[in-house]
């Protein structure tokens, strides 16, 4: 039904040219309406996404919404947050319900290319599909999983990525499908299966929620790649430069380690070039990505902190989630994140 | 002209009036039991019963204790998730915690005294309109104003005026326990007069007009709602004209009054076929008018007649509204799924569905006892 749907937005897109390319129109758009408008997941994602107890949006992907709201507009506030659920992300981009979709859409080759033309502009999340074993199994690899039986959702890609790991190493296993992910946890504490996939973050989560947390694993293996990031309509160049560069940002601040506490002090002393033309010491840079000012990094990293502050804050092992950096640590310290150089 | 008084009926006159009472009986066997012997008789009447009932009892014995346990005894009322989980009942707090939430939704929270105010409006609405003593044109009017001020309240504008002193708020931030009642009052009360034109043109003697009516109906209800929603969110906006933008919370509200009336359609229509045809023939012949007839002959008795279908599509409606999630709109179901993606409360699921659970049932149950009362109260002349 979801193909169907977003076929038929698609379709009446192409008919009325909604998604005629015009250089710099959403970004003039969002600039002339005030508000950006951010699709977060609904109801809710946990660490990502959620509203708090007075209906205001936190976590994760909405502090990457409001540090794009402040390259923009140079205000957090600046921003509208437009619930999406899987289903009606997509149409909900396409037709300009929203501007930005930052609900951990996985950045795919069609999602890129086919009928929708959305674009990526950076990753900001490595996510990825995982098993989790109890730790008494002594397994360290998915591929010791020989007629394992596997608690997983039905219907998603997670259950094809799990058979093709499976077929691709020539080994079997019994499939336990339970359609809610807390059903499935509970079949998975019970010991109605041995081993538990779901994408590293969820899975991390669910964790939290066993009986005994540290008695699981979650096995090194990534059987899938699901890199995440906010996506946009396609044809617009400066606001992909902008929201990508707001993430290379915040990855560049914890390169230079510019924090929420010293990135004044930074500003101030700091006599590396590559630095002082970050946080606009010396300008040029803010103009160059159409920027509400030479501020804007400095304004983002003062508010929200960079990169590793806001993953420690809604994810790291601070919170319930307790996710480790892993791919998500910048490059020079083992992981994935690596941003071109502001110059 | 006066009538003439009927003559009184005079005793004396009849060949035989019994002189004296007749010697008193027992009771019969089936009343006046003493509370042992009734429950004995009904409970253990038969052995069948007494199995059911032993049956009942083992079942309850088993059941009971761990839901009391888990609901009441081992249940945390305050504290954190952490106390909830070390406490290992329900987790009460969670709930009470998310609750302002669940009624009002993503409003912004420093002004949801507004939200406040128009619930506290509607239940007093409701409570006047359900007495039949204040059913007349009045009403309608009085909705209206009502629905004005609630609405200029909530969005602090009313039809693109602003009320002053009130800070616009727009649609996508409305929800909660408002959003579904909006929904679903607004939907029924709208529904209700079209289902009726519907149902009328679905029987009319004129092709065109049968034609469009049957199309309405076949077309709506051969369709999910779920796709009607989705067809006003995101295919409608794109066949408007530019700059014309019409509100999604109302484009919403639209497509569930046009799938409820379809419904209601078809439950009048068969009100309609169910009125017998001298109904309408002894109309005809004195020299009643279409709509004399209808009005004051066919429909009085096909809405009576419908009112337990009427009140089971009003109860599927209210239930449906829960799928305006698509379009981003958080009602009070979706503010509960919500919650349950909070990462401090995780693992909350079964007490956030028990609580909507009991929502749900609290007001579908009022819909259900007010209609059965209805029942009663205007089919006086054809209770049996």
């Amino acid at each position: 039904m979801k193909n169907w749907l977003m076929g038929i937005a698609a379709v009446g897109a192409m008919l009325f040219g909604t998604t005629v390319a015009e250089a710099g129109r959403d970004l003039d758009q969002i600039k002339q309406r005030g508000t950006l408008r951010c699709g977060v997941q609904g109801p809710s994602n946990p660490g990502f996404g959620v509203p708090n107890a007075q209906g205001v949006w936190e976590g994760f992907n909405v502090e990457i919404c409001r540090s794009v709201a402040i390259s923009i507009f140079g205000d957090p506030t600046k921003v509208e947050f437009v619930p999406v659920t899987t289903q009606s992300r997509f149409p909900a981009l396409t037709n300009g319900e929203v501007d930005m979709l930052s609900n951990n859409t996985t950045w795919t080759l069609t999602r890129d290319t086919g009928v929708n033309r959305f674009n990526f502009p950076a990753i900001v999340f490595y996510d990825g599909q995982s098993v989790m074993v109890p730790r008494r199994l002594n397994v360290t690899s998915a591929k010791q999983l020989n007629g394992a039986t596997v608690c997983v959702q039905p219907g998603t890609t997670t259950e094809l990525n799990l058979s093709d790991f499976f077929r691709q190493n020539n080994i079997t296993f019994r499939p336990v499908v339970i359609e809610a992910l807390d059903e499935l946890r509970r079949a998975y504490d019970q010991g109605r299966c041995d081993v538990f996939t779901n994408d590293f973050a969820a899975l991390a989560a669910q964790r939290t929620l066993l009986t005994n947390p540290r008695d699981h694993v979650i096995l090194p293996e990534r059987i899938s790649k699901e890199p995440l990031g906010p996506t946009i309509r396609q044809g617009d160049e400066e606001l992909t430069n902008l929201v990508a560069w707001t993430v290379f940002a915040l990855i560049d601040a914890e390169e230079f380690g510019i924090t929420k506490a010293n990135v004044d002090q930074v500003a101030a002393t700091n006599t590396d070039p590559r630095v002082r033309r970050l946080l606009g010491v010396e300008p040029g840079m803010g103009a160059a990505i159409g920027a509400a000012n030479e501020n804007w990094a400095r304004t983002i990293i003062k508010t929200y902190g960079n990169y590793g502050e806001i993953f420690d804050r809604w994810l790291g092992p601070s919170t319930p989630l307790a996710l480790e950096r892993g791919q998500n640590n910048i490059w020079t310290k083992g992981g994935l994140l690596y941003a071109p150089p502001a110059r | 002209m006066n009538a003439p008084m009927p003559t009184p009926l005079n005793v004396r006159s009849l060949s035989f009036v019994r002189g004296e009472t007749l010697p008193q009986m027992p009771p019969p066997d089936d009343v006046r039991l003493s509370l042992s012997r009734r429950v004995a008789r009904t409970y253990f009447g038969s052995p069948a019963n007494a199995a059911i009932t032993i049956g009942c009892i083992l079942v309850l014995a088993w059941l009971l204790p761990p839901l009391l346990n888990w609901a009441l005894f081992k249940a945390t009322w305050t504290g954190n998730a952490t106390a909830c989980r070390e406490a290992g009942g329900a987790c009460w707090s969670f709930i009470r915690e998310k609750f302002w939430f669940s009624v009002f939704g993503l409003y912004p929270f420093e002004l949801r005294w507004r939200p406040g105010l128009v619930l506290a409006l509607f239940a007093g609405m409701v409570a006047i309109s359900v007495q039949q003593r204040f059913w007349s044109i009045k009403l309608i009017y009085a909705w209206v104003a009502a629905l004005a001020v609630m609405w200029g309240l909530m969005g602090g504008n009313v039809l693109g005026i602003p009320v002053p002193g009130l800070d616009p708020v727009p649609t996508r931030l409305w929800g909660g326990w408002l959003v579904t009642i909006f929904l679903a009052v607004f939907g029924a009360a709208l529904a209700y007069p079209i289902g009726i034109v519907l149902a009328l043109g679905r029987r009319s003697q004129r092709p065109f007009v049968r034609l469009v009516c049957v199309c309405w109906i076949e077309f709506i209800r051969g369709v999910p709602l779920i796709s009607l929603l989705f067809i006003a969110t995101f295919i409608v906006p794109l066949f408007m004209p530019t700059g014309v933008e019409l509100d999604r919370l109302i484009r919403a509200q639209i497509a569930f009054i046009m799938f409820a009336a379809a419904y209601m359609a078809e439950v009048f229509r068969g009100g309609l076929q169910a009125i017998p045809k001298g109904q309408y023939e002894g109309a005809d012949s004195i020299g009643l008018n279409y709509s004399q007839k209808m009005r004051l002959i066919v429909l009085p008795q096909a809405l009576k007649i419908t009112i337990p279908a009427q009140v089971n599509t009003f109860i599927g409606m209210f239930k449906d509204t829960t799928l305006v999630l698509i379009i981003g709109i958080f009602d009070f179901f979706t503010t509960l799924r919500s919650s349950l993606g909070d990462a401090n409360w995780l693992g909350f699921a079964t007490e956030a569905y028990v609580y909507a659970a009991a929502v749900y049932f609290v007001c579908c149950y009022a819909m259900s006892q007010y209609s059965q009362r209805l029942e009663t109260t205007l089919n006086e002349g054809q209770r049996r």
